[in-house]
């Protein structure tokens, strides 16, 4: 020490580490305090019985994971399936030579990042009165893959720009400069490489359109074809009582905090591998 | 019949004139070393015979096709030039077997079997073999180079084109790159060489050329541009190259 400090912190009798030390003592008693209300003014029996009743939760759990869980995976990956190849031409055509692409595809870019997912699977029922005649193929199935892959496929898109600029130039001119066509060289070199550089962000992506499949009950659907947030209301509304909405929550988390883990995981590899 | 020949090629970057009216040929089995300060033009004149960079003007020869005519297939053009880059550009996401055989499959059409089996040929003769399934990550930057030069060996190309092949590499790993190119020369490979390795130039190259502010100041054997030049440019260029410390 070379005394630099001390008439600074005596200056007014509390020296700096002290006020922190008060500080942080002020906000655990605050949070000790909060906790406590929420304890003394939660209703725990009713809570036993409403949210925690396991006869209701164990009614439901073989058509939860029969029909709900299976149902929202199929939504998702076919969401994800139409969003990514979707995503991945409207990030080729942000890039083309030909100026409408371009054009094209940041106006999509821009509307459907800007939409609500809700607006536009709204949306999807009208269809027929835009193209009479017209039935997305594979009904309610059909029309959930379409409404997610046009919502993800504007954000994929954006992800894809950036994997596609982060592959170095030498990479196009190596593969140019052996003959290669331009599409070539992109559909062998280039793309697989931005695709590698950007699964970390995909795999969110991915946690993200899984949440967004709730959305599929707007859509109308049958016994069959429901998905967790749909069966969690229904068997909600049959027991009069919620817990079938907590369970499908935590039928959510069961997916959504592994992929989420994952692609923290995937990211973390590509930070040290570079 | 000479393999290169170029007149009057200009090149432009919006205002600035990288190639000022350049007029050179490589005959059939020559290793033409092109030497010069950076920004002399050397590389973008080396980029010119591929056309990975156009010319604003003038014309580019190889085996008789005039490469520049717009209405010329350069992706033909260009499967008969091998070009070797100084950052290596190896296909990152592929194995060093696949990266010697992807565009002997999707360019030349060779199955699958004979792809391999040509790049098995190619590693050895740069001393890589075992290096096959590898990928390029793992292989240091004289490894990498070496597969650089392999890849485009597999083409059978009539004219190797390279770009500052030892520029990047650490100094202890010059050596080995050299040695293949020595080797490849030594075959009868025709070579155009942009470097800075001036031992490789006076012992291995046929012509010596020397650009300075996107021109050819001065163009012969080595034992004359290297050992005795000509023009003051050279003299200063070269002093400063072989005797760094003077």
């Amino acid at each position: 020490m070379t005394g630099h400090s001390a008439p600074l912190a005596s200056r007014r009798g509390w020296s700096p580490r002290d006020r922190r030390r008060l500080s942080r003592g002020g906000q655990y008693v605050l949070l000790a305090a909060v906790a406590a209300a929420l304890v003394y003014l939660a209703d725990w029996g009713a809570i036993r019985q409403s949210f925690l009743n396991t006869q209701v939760a164990a009614d439901g759990l073989p058509r939860l994971f029969s029909a709900a869980l299976k149902n929202t995976m199929i939504y998702t990956a076919s969401g994800y399936v139409v969003g990514f190849a979707l995503g991945m031409l409207l990030a080729l055509m942000r890039q083309s030579s030909v100026a409408p692409y371009r054009w094209i595809a940041s106006t999509y870019i821009e509307i459907f990042r800007g939409l609500p997912a809700l607006v536009i699977f709204l949306m999807i029922g009208s269809l027929p009165l835009a193209f009479p005649g017209f039935q997305v193929p594979g009904g309610v199935y059909g029309q959930a893959a379409l409404g997610l892959g046009l919502v993800s496929a504007a954000y994929m898109a954006e992800t894809f720009r950036a994997g596609l600029q982060a592959v170095p130039k030498g990479q196009m001119e190596a593969a140019r400069s052996l003959g290669m066509t331009h599409t070539r060289a992109m559909l062998s070199i280039v793309i697989p490489q931005a695709v590698r550089i950007v699964i970390p962000p995909l795999t969110n992506e991915l946690v993200l359109l899984f949440k967004d499949s709730s959305l599929v009950l707007f859509l109308g659907v049958t016994a069959a074809q429901v998905e967790l947030a749909k069966f969690g209301n229904d068997q909600a509304s049959t027991f009069a009582s919620p817990t079938p909405i907590l369970v499908s929550g935590l039928t959510y988390l069961l997916i959504t905090i592994p992929l989420g883990y994952v692609a923290r995981r995937l990211e973390q590899r590509q930070g040290t591998a570079r | 019949m000479s393999t290169v020949e170029i007149r009057n090629l200009r090149k432009s970057f919006g205002e600035l004139e990288v190639l000022k009216g350049i007029d050179f040929t490589v005959e059939a089995g020559q290793v033409v070393c092109v030497i010069g300060p950076s920004g002399s033009g050397k590389s973008t004149l080396l980029r010119c015979v591929n056309l990975l960079e156009r010319p604003t003007s003038g014309q580019v020869v190889v085996d008789g096709t005039e490469i520049t005519d717009p209405d010329v297939d350069i992706d033909a053009v260009r499967r008969r030039l091998g070009m070797v880059f100084q950052q290596f550009n190896l296909f990152s996401h592929l194995t060093v077997l696949r990266n010697v055989t992807i565009a002997q499959e999707r360019v030349l059409r060779r199955g699958r079997a004979e792809a391999e089996r040509v790049a098995r040929e190619t590693l050895e003769r740069v001393g890589l073999s075992e290096k096959a399934e590898a990928y390029p990550a793992q292989l240091s930057g004289g490894q990498q180079q070496r597969v650089a030069i392999a890849r485009a060996l597999a083409m059978n190309p009539s004219l190797m084109l390279f770009d500052e092949p030892t520029s990047a590499l650490d100094p202890e790993l010059v050596g080995d790159v050299l040695a293949v190119m020595r080797e490849l020369a030594g075959d009868g490979m025709t070579m155009m060489v942009v470097t800075h390795e001036m031992g490789f130039a006076r012992e291995v190259a046929d012509r010596v050329v020397f650009m300075d502010h996107g021109m050819i100041v001065e163009d012969g054997p080595p034992e004359q541009v290297i050992a005795d030049p000509r023009h003051a440019r050279t003299r200063e260029f070269l002093g400063r190259v072989l005797h760094p410390e003077g």
